[in-house]
């Protein structure tokens, strides 16, 4: 499974003019395997070192360098090395290593925009640094020929950096123009094109006022607010790709006989397919041969594993446990059922764009403010002095004054801080409102099976048995790959038990195992198999039944282990005054069971995707805010009708699409803390407003009257930016 | 006020040598992982030579 990244040079166009030390590298060895792994363990100095070391003393690879910042590890190797020894590797060192979808990644590879955006940042800033050093000398009393020089030097040198650098301005204003809106941009440009109209109409007169130094500086802290957006929204689809390129997306295509590796794109409806146990359907289709259990629970919250043989149907994300399968086909890519799922949480996606940022509300009140109050005092002027000229300077000076420096910097540097803060404990803020959003929430409802609990069944009654049963119960469960036999050789081991010694040991798919023991047939699987009596168990439990001839059938209980932190999450939860909720497609035994362990009163059990959708929108309906948890496809309905929702890394695809936010460790503790960073990032957005709002109340009444000078817009647009800058970094 | 016509050419080439310099470092992918580079720092394995 060698994926060939391309070089990196392609992607850059301008980067071919220089190649960068990786390009001569690459062109010295042309074919040479770049593999990406993904090791979330990896955090520190020591770390990067010792997962440097693992993957280069793997023979055939020439280097490898780990990047801390997106926990991966970037390997270059002779074409024939695959990923297999590398992650072996790893995990021989204690360091546990996926690989990464190569296709899937390389649209993070370079981030472009990105890097553009830096570009255009560092020009801006480096013009306004020398264009502030000439303003400076003007403003410390630089007069007649020696400041008109200076003027006309600060314009050569702004026009061009205004034209490159204010590239990303002008096009949002222009396209929000088109179709006749209004937007941030627009009193932005507005401001630029008329602070560099003036300025270059005062210099020509050989004016006393030039605001070349404000055009710059505000162009230079507008990028830096763009480019902390951005970087924030990079990172979380970096991860979210990654997640998405952790599912190497393959199938097994039986074609005359032979077994052929292919993409699932490939797959065609009617051929067959070939799945082997622990696999995943990558095609809705219909058994063709073979008998198998199949783990339902990511699409339907079942617990149980399901018997499935010949002529059965199966759907995309179903788990085979048991047996290999042959399915044919039915319906392949869109037609699935579970992108036509994914498709239904498109369409609930788009009913909840209704909710406005606070930025955008922000928006919609500043930008025709702006725009009138400029116009306003144009006017004013006009009528009053009858000059053009002044008229227009202090329309200018309004207009950058006025300017959304800091409304600009309010909510990117806040969000940034707030979600670097959350990522670093593990939590993935995918949707920029998300932040906002979360702080409102006052219900949780937790979906069950892989979510508060792990989806590993636990063995409840070891004691219960007596040692024969546990040797030929381990003995048996050790011939079989189904999770209840791990999870009971796992206990049976921890508690010291030898297996009995077998013979003819075979796993009979989608019953259980049997063997001989001396001279008897023993059995461990499905009570009907090994003829356990019927109803002796309530439904709620998991059983396997071990049966030694001669003797009555014993059950092996089994409980769905917690996931880790889930007791603690909603205990906390709780404890802030959140109502916390279970709705679960399990049964109602099993729901029960779970909510009583973890003190939640209400519960909803049997619930079908429709129904938890359903008892959303009444809570929403009673006003409530919902944060929902879930990750299952019969959670994504609900996910997408929730106010905001979070699903765990685990999660279907389909869910993690459909959520705001992804909890990429294992533990649910965070999801009370981030509540709480939510709850004082929206505060501190808020106090930024008010600076924001405060800084326009004292200053853009000093320039309608017409005193405000360049030095004055230069102080009033740094200390508002920097204050607000200040404010969002008490977030960390 | 003749010294202008040295320190304005100045301070432009100066600007520029910094500009240039940036350019550099972002082309050459030196800001892609911020988080290594500062615990790099910490390890106590010193590189005789540049990596190629």
């Amino acid at each position: 499974m060698t994926e060939t990244l391309r070089p990196q040079v392609a992607a850059c166009p301008a980067c071919v003019a220089a190649p960068s030390a990786e390009a001569i590298a690459a062109s010295a060895a042309p074919k040479e395997a770049r593999l990406a792994l993904s090791v979330p363990a990896v955090h520190c100095a020591a770390c990067i070192s010792t997962v440097e070391k693992a993957l280069a003393a793997v023979p055939g690879v020439h280097s490898a360098r780990v990047n801390l910042t997106l926990k991966r590890a970037l390997v270059e190797a002779d074409p024939e090395v695959d990923a297999t020894p590398l992650i072996t590797a790893l995990e021989g060192v204690g360091y546990e290593a996926h690989e990464l979808d190569a296709g899937a990644l390389s649209a993070t590879e370079t981030d472009k925009a990105g890097r553009e955006l830096l570009m255009r940042l560092a020009v801006a800033g480096f013009a306004s640094m020398n264009v502030m050093l000439l303003s400076v000398s003007v403003w410390s009393g630089a007069e007649d020929a020696t400041r008109d020089l200076f003027h006309w030097i600060s314009a050569a040198i702004a026009l061009p950096t205004i034209v490159f650098s204010g590239q990303p301005f002008f096009r949002n204003a222009f396209a929000a123009l088109r179709a006749r809106r209004l937007n941030m941009d627009v009193p932005i440009v507005l401001a630029i094109v008329l602070a560099v109209a003036t300025s270059l109409w005062e210099t020509s007169l050989s004016g006393e006022h030039a605001y070349f130094d404000a055009a710059l500086t505000l162009v230079f802290f507008l990028l830096a607010g763009r480019y902390l957006d951005h970087r924030t929204r990079a990172v979380a689809r970096s991860a979210a790709e990654e997640l998405a390129a952790l599912e190497v997306p393959r199938a097994i295509l039986l074609r005359d006989g032979q077994e052929h590796q292919v993409a699932v794109s490939e797959v065609q409806v009617g051929d067959l397919v070939l799945v082997r146990p622990g696999g995943r359907m990558p095609v809705d289709g219909e058994i063709a041969q073979g008998t198998s259990e199949i783990d339902r629970s990511l699409l339907t919250g079942e617990t149980l594993p399901v018997f499935a043989t010949a002529g059965q149907t199966v759907s995309t994300g179903e788990v085979n446990l048991t047996g290999p399968l042959t399915l044919r086909a039915t319906a392949v890519g869109k037609d699935t059922s579970l992108h036509q799922m994914a498709e239904l949480v498109a369409i609930a996606e788009s009913g909840r764009s209704r909710y406005t940022s606070l930025a955008d509300s922000a928006a919609k009140l500043y930008a025709p403010g702006v725009h009138i109050l400029s116009a306003l005092s144009f006017l004013g002027w006009l009528i009053y002095s009858g000059d053009m000229r002044t008229s227009l300077n202090i329309a200018a000076a309004v207009l950058i004054i006025t300017c959304p420096c800091a409304l600009g910097l309010a909510v990117p540097a806040v969000t940034t801080a707030a979600s670097g803060r959350l990522f670093r404990k593990g939590m993935l803020i995918k949707d920029s409102t998300a932040l906002e959003r979360l702080a409102q929430v006052d219900t949780v409802v937790f979906d069950k099976t892989g979510t508060l609990t792990a989806g590993t069944p636990e063995l409840t009654n070891l004691s219960d048995h007596d040692a024969t049963a546990l040797q030929v119960a381990l003995g048996l469960a050790e011939g079989s790959a189904h999770p209840l036999s791990q999870s009971l050789s796992a206990a049976a081991r921890a508690a010291g038990v030898e297996p009995a010694a077998l013979t003819d040991l075979r796993e009979v798919p989608g019953y259980g195992a049997e063997a001989r023991w001396g001279n008897k047939q023993v059995r461990l699987g499905r009570g009907a198999w090994v003829g356990a009596p019927s109803g002796t168990i309530s439904n709620a439990m998991t059983v396997a039944w071990l049966a030694i001839e001669g003797q009555a059938p014993v059950p092996f209980t089994f409980t769905d282990r917690l996931r880790a932190g889930a007791a603690e999450a909603v205990r906390d939860l709780q404890a802030a005054g959140k109502e916390v909720l279970l709705m679960s497609g399990d049964t109602s035994g099993a729901v029960e069971a779970l909510a009583d362990r973890l003190g939640i009163q209400h519960w909803m059990a049997e619930a079908l995707p429709a129904d938890k959708a359903a008892r959303i929108d009444h809570m929403t309906q009673q006003g409530k805010k919902v944060l929902m948890v879930g990750d299952g496809l019969n959670d994504t309905a609900a996910l997408s009708a929730a106010h905001v929702s979070i699903s765990p890394a685990s999660a279907l695809d389909a869910a993690r699409v459909a959520s705001d936010i992804v909890l990429l460790g294992g533990d649910l503790t965070p999801i009370a803390d981030a509540l709480d960073t939510a709850q004082s990032a929206t505060k501190r957005i808020r106090e930024n407003f008010q600076i924001a709002t405060l800084y326009n109340v004292i200053a853009v009444p000093i320039a309608v009257i017409g005193l405000a000078t360049p030095l004055v817009a230069a102080l009033a647009m740094s200390t508002s930016s920097i204050t607000v800058s200040l404010n969002a970094l008490r977030l960390r | 006020m003749e010294i202008l016509a040295y320190l304005i050419p100045i301070s432009l080439f100066l600007g520029g040598v910094g500009l240039a310099a940036f350019v550099y470092t972002v082309r050459s992918n030196q800001y892609d992982d911020p988080d290594g580079n500062s615990q790099r720092i910490l390890s106590t394995e010193y590189d005789d030579k540049p990596k190629s």
